[in-house]
């Protein structure tokens, strides 16, 4: 099967990006360089077309019930306007994907999941709908934009009379955004300060080209997915499929501040709460090469000696001007300061498990 | 673009040969394609290498690259400056950002492209 474009795929190739095969679209991962990218992120803002990440609307009388049986974080919690981080969990404690939920209302709530995961889990939802709530994939119609940076604020604000820089961090509005009707959330994926905007996929080259011209005088870039990993990781997000997956525990991932045991029934609860009981084996920690060596995702990691798990995502830190990553280790040497080595190319570099995230923006 | 007078391989390398000598770089379109060059990773002076044989490594942000040597020798020279500025690859793939000179020791010149024939081969 051919991968899937998003509605701005003409306009990637006209400004000359880099195209790859990403969870099965082709997306792409870099327009002017990843540096580039990744320090326009860090300094003025960035604009990624995300519209590959997949949407779901849950509504009816019993939407929240239906949020609250397959997600392990408390939607009840949420108010109006409110999004949260979390968690769908498996049976067993582990996770069918991470994602983002926000509520519109107590009775229409929004799912953004993961673009490889779409079909897997709203059959998943599915099967677990045993309430009176409809679940609906508006995954293709609907355009994804994030802005990130220091000044999306200001890039945003001359195209919106909503009065977006009193938008809490996870909250949202909806409002026109040059004219077209949009969930402007105060959200991202890169550690810095920045909006995702959703709207229908149909007007994505009016607000990609206008939002690009309004920064254009700031030095706002077009970026890419290779940006946006390498930012991500600074921020110690979780990449699903690299550093998160149906084969790790949540409690390990170091999930736990998004389950909540005491919310009532859900899918994975009673694991969870053995996870929780019995305590962890392994921990997901952040490592920091000790020379110039780059640690990439699944090379192998031995400690005394010995092979112990594997990189699950590793890259150069472009902020930081060091080599970093993650890695699951025994419990026992998740401290800081512990010594591991990264096989690299058949060679044992020398690695330390580092505090993370790697990079917090000054002003958070 | 590719200068004449170099002679190219499939892998995107490229040697500049004046008598027994050889300077080996990568190609602009090497460079092109993996991005910024964050790491370079070469042999020592003295290293015996092989035509078609892994040379050295490349990285840049997103991915990693092998090196390939396009005549067999021994590493005279190498291009140190890359280990604190490996973004010279980018900059001038063709000058400051070679990555190794060599002693040729063997005539067979196999595989190697002109540049004419590297162009043809880049656009295919």
């Amino acid at each position: 099967m051919a991968d899937k474009r998003t509605a701005l795929y003409p306009i990637h190739q006209k400004l000359g990006a880099k195209l790859i095969p990403f969870g099965g679209w082709t997306m792409p991962v870099e327009y002017s360089g990843i540096s580039k990218e990744h320090t326009a992120v860090r300094t003025v803002a960035g604009l990624f077309d995300v519209s590959h990440m997949g949407e779901f609307e849950i509504t009816g009388p019993q939407a929240l019930d239906l949020v609250q049986s397959v997600t392990s974080n408390d939607a009840s919690r949420l108010v109006d306007g409110q999004a949260q981080y979390s968690v769908l969990p498996t049976r067993e404690g582990t996770a069918v994907d991470d994602l983002l939920v926000y509520r519109y209302s107590n009775e229409r709530f929004m799912l953004v999941v993961n673009a490889a995961n779409i079909e897997k889990d709203f059959a998943w939802i599915q099967s677990h709908n045993s309430f009176n709530a409809a679940i609906s994939d508006v995954s293709n119609e609907t355009g994804l934009l994030a802005l990130q940076g220091p000044r999306a604020v200001e890039i945003l604000k001359s195209l919106t009379p909503v009065a977006i820089e009193s938008i809490e961090p996870y909250h949202f509005a909806s409002g026109p955004v040059l004219g077209v009707d949009a969930t402007i959330s105060r959200t991202g994926y890169t550690g810095e300060d920045g909006f995702e905007l959703y709207f229908p996929a149909t007007h994505s080259e009016v607000l990609w080209n206008g939002i690009l011209a309004a920064g254009q005088s700031a030095g706002l870039l077009p970026a890419g997915l290779g940006a946006r990993n390498t930012l991500r990781l600074e921020a110690r997000l979780l990449l699903y499929g690299n550093d998160l997956d149906e084969a790790t525990p949540l409690f390990e991932a170091g999930l736990g501040w998004v389950v909540k045991l005491d919310k009532g029934e859900f899918v994975g609860r009673d694991a969870l709460l053995q996870q929780k009981a019995g305590g962890i084996g392994r921990k997901l920690v952040g490592f920091q090469m000790l020379d110039r060596d780059i640690a990439r995702d699944h090379y192998p990691v031995h400690i005394d000696g010995k092979e112990a798990g594997h990189v699950t995502s590793g890259s150069p830190s472009i902020t930081l001007k060091k080599n970093i990553g993650l890695t699951y280790v025994p419990v026992a040497h998740s401290a800081n300061g512990t010594r591991i080595e990264v096989l690299v190319r058949g060679r044992a570099c020398g690695a330390e498990v580092v505090p993370t995230p790697f990079y917090k923006r000054s002003d958070a | 673009m590719n200068p004449e007078g170099l002679l190219y391989t499939k892998e995107h390398e490229w040697i500049r040969i004046a008598g027994d000598t050889g300077t080996v770089g990568i190609t602009d379109h090497a460079q092109d394609e993996l991005g910024d060059v964050v790491f370079v990773e070469l042999p020592k002076a003295g290293d015996k290498v092989a035509a078609g044989k892994p040379l050295g490594t490349i990285e840049s942000v997103k991915a990693v690259s092998e090196i390939y040597c396009p005549v067999t020798g021994e590493i005279t020279e190498v291009n140190t400056s890359l280990v604190d500025a490996p973004e010279t690859v980018n900059a001038d793939p063709y000058g400051k950002g070679w990555l190794v000179r060599l002693r040729i020791e063997s005539s067979s010149r196999e595989g190697l492209l002109s540049a004419k024939q590297y162009e043809e081969y880049v656009g295919n």
